[in-house]
């Protein structure tokens, strides 16, 4: 028999109980539906993820105080960097562009009758630079600033809205714990990339905040952006000499800081991407495997209904093959036009997330394919079983059959 | 043309052992226009099947177009049901989704034939349903269909026609124009073999095998 004819058979069979198979076509639809979503906000966290790399700049390092913990989890308040540390890399350290101290505490925020908690990052003029972290309004400070301690703030666009909304906010003076800072500048809106907002902070001079706010001589990074990509690790290496030499640290000894680049952040924040892909296609799978049980269960019913035709098909002359055939594809034709239409649902359904939960989603090829892929393997899988049993049938019980 | 030698078939149920057919020796030449009467029990749907390559004796030999079938496997012999068996059921067994052409349409298929449908209808129209190719079973009646099921069965141009109780759901009249397609056929030189109790039948019929208890009980050829 030929393919379209089979093909023609099968879909006949589908059509004649129109109901039964949308319903168990809507099990393929939901499971390879999901996939596609669930890959495609996968996919999403990763393209955020890159962006991100693009935006900080793969040649910054981050030098923070305390040993090396995965996933920046620390225990105590660990103060062994200074800003002299900070001035030594400065010196010391050739093939280096350019080095910011940090220094963030948490203090109140007050403008007239409105107040907020905010982080307060204390830092140098090279911090916008390094960090990527443009001005968008006004100036921020200079050198003389810092060496002056002046009390002037330049604030984050989330900062700004809480307390001046679409109002003038530079030249204004506002409270930090009670003492007045002028406000100096307005940064640009980087935008929430992960769990933490960075346009919810404000910055200061290093020296105010130490020294004036929160008398804390300790430092919580340093970043330092190296000239060339090239020999971002023959720097992290000099770095972590001239402050093992300084901290007077024996050898042998685990380091009292550590040295983190961006492209080990961005390593560590892509599996866990991948993690969450593969956790969600795992769920997502396990829909589409409820799927191929029900397309069994319905094929097992439809083969037992139609014993009597599949009686008549052997004694015309078909073979058991083509009795095998014939089931199989019934099966896999409702599985595919399950799969096609899941694909098109969980585009809609990754279009919707984007649309409306600012979730960047993509839907890739590969997805596509997987998706189409996996209903096809279902298909088969759970389509077989039936058809043996059609096929295996005894052509004279199967014409008796009522 | 046909030889059974001997055949036995012992079914079991449970425990119990049912002997069917208890060694049938039998012989129908070609062209030959044959009834097989007995009660019900007696053997002769069992033969049927095997005569139709549905089902395998126990024991016992047949040869077809001098083909022995006894070693061949379940392709083989769908593939003479195939090609020289035309079996007509009492209950038509028509496929009820499908429209008069394409159930006779599928013997053709299943033997790998691509230009189906001018065969078909002229085959249709060989049985006097030229009108009605498009229409589905249900809406055909008894006699229409019954011409269905005989289209069916000769399209490939088989060397035997197998019917079980033909007219058994047919009025009369209808009866005897499904008896007289019949003759059509044996006088165009095909071998018809009718399982029927309707003595009527029967007398039309040249050759009359009656089976009882599994056993040939009477032939009226070695009569004559």
């Amino acid at each position: 028999m030929l393919f379209w004819q089979v093909i023609k058979v099968a879909l006949r069979g589908i059509m004649a109980n129109k109901t039964r198979s949308f319903l168990t076509m809507l099990g393929i639809i939901i499971g390879v539906g999901a996939i596609i979503a669930m890959l495609s906000i996968g996919e999403g966290a990763k393209r955020q993820v890159t962006q991100s790399i693009q935006r900080f700049g793969t040649n910054l390092l981050r030098v923070s105080p305390g040993a090396a913990r995965i996933g920046h989890v620390r225990t105590g308040a660990v103060e062994t960097l200074t800003r002299k540390d900070t001035q030594a890399i400065r010196e010391k350290i050739p093939q280096i562009r350019l080095v910011a101290p940090s220094v963030r505490n948490m203090a109140q925020v007050k403008y007239a009758n409105k107040n907020a908690t905010t982080s307060v990052t204390g830092t140098t003029p090279e911090f916008t630079d390094v960090n990527s972290f443009p001005v968008a309004a006004g100036h921020f400070f200079n050198k003389t600033d810092v060496k002056v301690m002046r009390k002037v703030v330049a604030l984050g666009t989330t900062v700004k809205q809480e307390l001046f909304g679409e109002g003038v906010a530079i030249g204004k003076y506002i409270k930090l714990n009670g003492v007045n800072f002028m406000v100096i500048a307005i940064m640009e809106s980087k935008g929430q990339s992960s769990w933490r907002d960075p346009d919810n902070q404000v910055f200061i001079p290093v020296t105010t905040s130490q020294k004036r706010l929160f008398k804390r001589d300790s430092i919580d990074a340093i970043y330092v952006q190296v000239e060339s990509v090239e020999n971002i690790n023959e720097v992290k290496e000099s770095i972590e000499r001239l402050l093992r030499r300084r901290h007077r640290i024996p050898d042998g000894v685990e380091s009292d800081f550590h040295i983190r680049d961006y492209t080990e952040f961005v390593t560590a924040l892509r599996e866990i991407g991948q993690t969450f892909t593969i956790l969600l296609g795992g769920i997502a799978a396990v829909s589409l495997l409820v799927g191929g049980i029900g397309v069994m269960n319905i094929m097992l019913v439809s083969v037992t209904e139609r014993t009597r035709e599949i009686g008549i098909r052997m004694a015309v002359g078909a073979r058991r093959r083509d009795i095998l055939r014939q089931f199989l594809i019934e099966a896999l034709v409702m599985t595919l036009l399950g799969g096609i239409t899941g694909i098109a649902v969980g585009g809609a359904i990754s279009y919707g997330i984007s649309y409306f939960g600012k979730w960047e989603t993509v839907v890739t090829p590969f997805s596509i394919f997987l998706a189409f892929f996996f209903s096809l393997l279902v298909g088969v899988v759970f389509g077989i079983y039936p058809a043996r049993k059609a096929s295996f049938m005894d052509p004279i019980e199967a014409l008796r059959y009522e | 043309m046909i030889e059974v030698n001997d055949l036995k078939k012992t079914y079991s149920i449970g425990k119990i052992e049912v002997h069917a057919l208890r060694g049938i020796t039998l012989k129908i030449r070609k062209g030959e226009f044959m009834a097989i009467m007995g009660p019900s029990g007696s053997g002769k749907s069992t033969l049927m099947n095997i005569l139709g390559c549905l089902d395998r004796p126990t024991e016992g030999s047949y040869t077809l177009d001098q083909v022995h079938l006894d070693n061949l496997g379940d392709d083989e012999l769908a593939s003479i049901r195939n090609r020289k068996i035309g079996f007509v059921f009492q209950t038509f067994n028509l496929l009820s989704r499908n429209t008069a052409l394409e159930n006779v349409e599928l013997p053709l298929l299943y033997a790998g034939f691509t230009d189906t449908k001018n065969t078909a209808l002229k085959t249709l129209e060989d049985v006097g349903l030229a009108g009605r190719v498009n229409h589905r079973p249900n809406e055909l009646s008894g006699g229409e269909r019954q011409r269905v099921a005989i289209a069916r069965a000769i399209v490939l141009n088989p060397s035997l026609i197998l019917a079980d109780e033909p007219t058994g759901n047919l009025d009369s009249g209808t009866g005897n124009e499904i008896l007289k397609l019949f003759e059509w056929l044996n006088e165009k030189g095909t071998t018809v073999v009718i399982v029927t109790h309707e003595r009527e039948i029967a007398m039309k019929c040249r050759r009359t095998v009656y089976t009882r208890d599994g056993l040939i009980q009477r032939d009226s050829a070695a009569e004559n």
